[in-house]
C-alpha cells in the first residue's frame, strides 16, 4: 500500500531525535487520531535551518512524512521552509494512499508550529506564517453512513 | 509455515488439506444441482444432509436447525433483521453489547433507523458483559438478546450459559455470534439456551464464503433470501455444495482435534503472555487472563502506534493485526479496546496475535525477540515516550 520511498523513510527515518536548546519546537496532532509529530529546529542568525530533528507517534506514513519533511527543510532559509507544503512532501515520497494524506498535512503543520515557536521566542514576525492549528483533524467531517 | 509466521488466525485460517480434498469432487464430477431429479445431482442433497448432521452434532442441535449461509456476516444480519421483523408486534427492543463484530453493530444501527430501540451493553475491563447490566436492560418489549460467544479482538469468552438462562427466564430470544468460538471451544445450544447461533467456515480451517445460522425449532424467523425452496424455504439460492462439504469436513476436523489443539495453543498463548508482560515494559494484556480463546493474545504497547508495529513485524515475516481486519480500514481505534476503557493512544498501540495448531514455541520465541526490538525502536521515535521519560526522570 506504500511506495518504496515511503517504506524507505519509514524503515530508515532521517533526523530522528531531539535538539537540546532548539530555536523552535512544534508539536501537532493528537493521540485520539493516532498521530503526534514533534519538530525541533536549530536556526542560525541568518535565518537558515542548520539542523532539524523529529519524533513521531503514528503510522508508517506519519513517520515517513516527518522524515521527508525534515529532509526538505534542512539547510533552507525560513522563507524557503515555509514553501515546503504537504504536496511537496507527498510528491517527494512518490505519493500516499488517500487515507494517509492527512499525515503529510501534519508534517507541514509541524514545521510551521516549530517556526511559530521560534518567532515567538525571538519576538519576530515571519511573513506568511499563520498560527498553526494544534489539531489538523478538527475540520474533518465524519463520514456519512449510507443504508 | 516456512517463509512466514502466520499469527492472524482470527482474521482467517489456512484451509486444511483434508477440507480441500473433500471439496474438490464437488467442483468436478459431482457438480450437479442438488435440486435436480437425476441421480448424480440429487445425491448432492444427501451430501448436504450429511454435513448438516455433522454440524448439528457438534452443537447438540437437530439437523434441520442448521441453515447454510454465505458466512458469518450474513448469519448475523439474518438473525437480527429477520427476528426484529417477525417479533416487531411483541416489542421493538433489542439488547446487544458494545464489543460485537460490526456485522452485529451496524445491523443494530440499521434497525434503529427502522424504529427499533437497541441497547448496547458496556463490558468490564476484561471485556466481559456484566449480568447485572443485562438484567437491568431487559424491558417488557425486549424481543432479542444478542451477545457474542467470544470476542474477535481480545478473545474474552462471555458467560453465555448465564446469559442464555436470563434470556430464557424472561422468554426473550437469545442469539450468539460464535464466529470466533465455534470449533475452538465446546458449545452446546441446549445447555446455554441458545436460540440462534452464527458461525463461519474460514475461521476453522474451512473455506471462505460459507457459514451457517443455527435456528432453534419454534423460533419464528422469516426468510432472508427469497426464491427457491432451498434451506427449508428460509434461505433461497442453489446450495454452495463444495463450500458446504468443506465446512462439514472442517467441523469434523475441529471437533476431532479440539481438545489436543486447545491444550497446545493455550500453553503457547500463556507462555507468550507471560514472557511479553515480563520482558517488555509499559505493556498490558487486553482481555481476560484466563476466560479467553485458547489461541488469542492481545497486547497494548504504550507510546507506539499499531500500524507501524504491524509493518515492522511484516518486514520480519510475521503476520499479525491491530484490532480486527475490518477495523484497520478506518483510522479510528478499535471500538472493543475503547469499550474496555483504554484511552485512545493506548488503543492505537494494540497488537493481536492469534495462533494455530501449526504454531511452534520457536515461532513464539522468534516473534518475542523481534517484538522487543521493534517496540524499543518505535519508542525511541515517539514524542509520547519522550514526554513520559522527562516527566519521570
Amino acid at each position: 500500500m506504500y511506495s518504496e520511498k515511503v517504506m524507505d523513510h519509514f524503515q530508515n527515518p532521517r533526523n530522528v531525535g531531539e535538539i537540546d536548546g532548539a530555536s523552535g519546537v512544534g508539536t501537532v496532532g493528537n493521540a485520539k487520531c493516532g498521530d503526534i509529530m514533534r519538530m525541533y529546529l536549530d536556526i542560525d542568525e541568518n535565518h537558515i535551518i542548520r539542523d532539524v530533528k523529529f519524533k513521531t507517534f503514528g503510522c508508517g506514513a506519519a513517520v515517513a512524512t516527518s522524515s521527508m519533511a525534515t529532509e526538505l527543510v534542512k539547510g533552507k532559509t525560513i522563507e524557503e521552509a515555509l514553501k515546503v507544503t504537504n504536496k511537496a512532501v507527498m510528491e517527494a515520497l512518490d505519493g500516499l494512499p488517500p487515507v494517509k494524506v492527512h499525515c503529510s498535512l501534519l508534517a507541514e503543520e509541524a514545521i510551521h508550529a516549530a517556526l511559530w515557536d521560534y518567532a515567538e521566542k525571538n519576538g519576530i514576525k515571519i511573513e506568511g506564517l499563520e498560527k498553526p492549528k494544534s489539531d489538523i483533524h478538527e475540520d474533518e467531517e465524519e463520514e456519512e453512513e449510507a443504508y | 509455515m516456512g517463509q512466514f509466521i502466520y499469527l492472524d488466525n482470527a482474521a482467517t485460517t489456512k484451509t486444511a488439506p483434508e477440507v480441500v480434498e473433500a471439496m474438490l469432487p464437488y467442483y468436478t464430477e459431482k457438480f450437479g444441482n442438488p435440486s435436480s431429479v437425476y441421480g448424480f445431482a440429487s445425491a448432492n442433497k444427501e451430501a448436504i444432509t450429511a454435513q448438516r448432521d455433522i454440524i448439528a452434532d457438534a452443537l447438540g442441535a437437530k439437523s434441520n436447525e442448521i441453515y447454510f449461509t454465505a458466512g458469518g456476516s450474513e448469519a448475523d444480519n439474518w438473525a437480527l433483521k429477520a427476528t426484529a421483523e417477525a417479533y416487531a408486534e411483541k416489542g421493538k427492543h433489542i439488547i446487544t453489547t458494545k464489543i460485537e463484530h460490526h456485522a452485529i453493530l451496524h445491523t443494530g444501527e440499521y434497525l434503529e433507523s427502522k424504529g427499533f430501540d437497541v441497547t448496547y451493553l458496556d463490558v468490564d475491563e476484561d471485556g466481559i458483559v456484566r449480568l447485572e447490566d443485562l438484567k437491568e436492560a431487559i424491558r417488557p418489549d425486549t424481543i432479542l438478546i444478542s451477545v457474542m460467544y467470544a470476542n474477535n479482538e481480545i478473545g474474552s469468552i462471555q458467560p453465555i450459559k448465564e446469559i442464555g438462562r436470563i434470556a430464557h427466564e424472561h422468554n426473550i430470544l437469545f442469539h450468539t455470534d460464535a464466529v470466533q468460538a465455534f470449533g475452538q471451544v465446546p458449545i452446546n445450544v441446549d445447555e446455554c439456551h441458545i436460540d440462534m447461533l452464527s458461525a463461519s467456515g474460514h475461521k476453522l480451517n474451512g473455506p471462505k464464503g460459507i457459514g451457517f445460522l443455527y435456528i432453534r425449532t419454534g423460533v419464528k424467523i422469516r426468510s432472508f433470501v427469497h426464491g427457491g425452496a432451498q434451506e427449508r424455504k428460509r434461505r433461497a439460492g442453489t446450495e454452495n455444495v463444495p463450500g458446504i462439504v468443506g465446512l462439514g469436513a472442517a467441523v469434523s476436523r475441529a471437533v476431532r482435534t479440539m481438545e489436543e489443539r486447545s491444550a497446545k495453543e493455550s500453553a503457547l498463548r500463556d507462555y507468550m503472555i507471560e514472557r511479553v508482560l515480563e520482558e517488555i515494559p509499559h505493556c498490558r494484556l487486553n482481555g481476560h487472563r484466563t476466560k479467553r480463546l485458547p489461541n488469542n493474545v492481545n497486547f497494548s504497547f504504550r507510546f507506539i502506534e499499531g500500524e507501524s508495529l504491524l509493518i515492522m513485524l511484516d518486514m520480519k515475516g510475521i503476520c499479525a493485526s491491530s484490532g480486527s481486519a475490518c477495523t484497520s480500514g478506518s483510522l479510528d481505534p478499535s471500538h472493543v479496546l475503547l469499550a474496555i476503557g483504554l484511552p485512545h493512544e493506548i488503543a492505537h498501540g494494540s497488537l493481536r496475535l492469534t495462533l494455530s495448531d501449526e504454531t511452534t514455541k520457536e515461532d513464539i520465541d522468534y516473534v518475542i525477540g523481534n517484538l522487543k526490538e521493534i517496540v524499543e525502536h518505535l519508542r525511541k521515535m515517539s514524542p509520547l515516550y519522550e514526554d513520559f521519560i522527562k516527566k519521570n526522570s
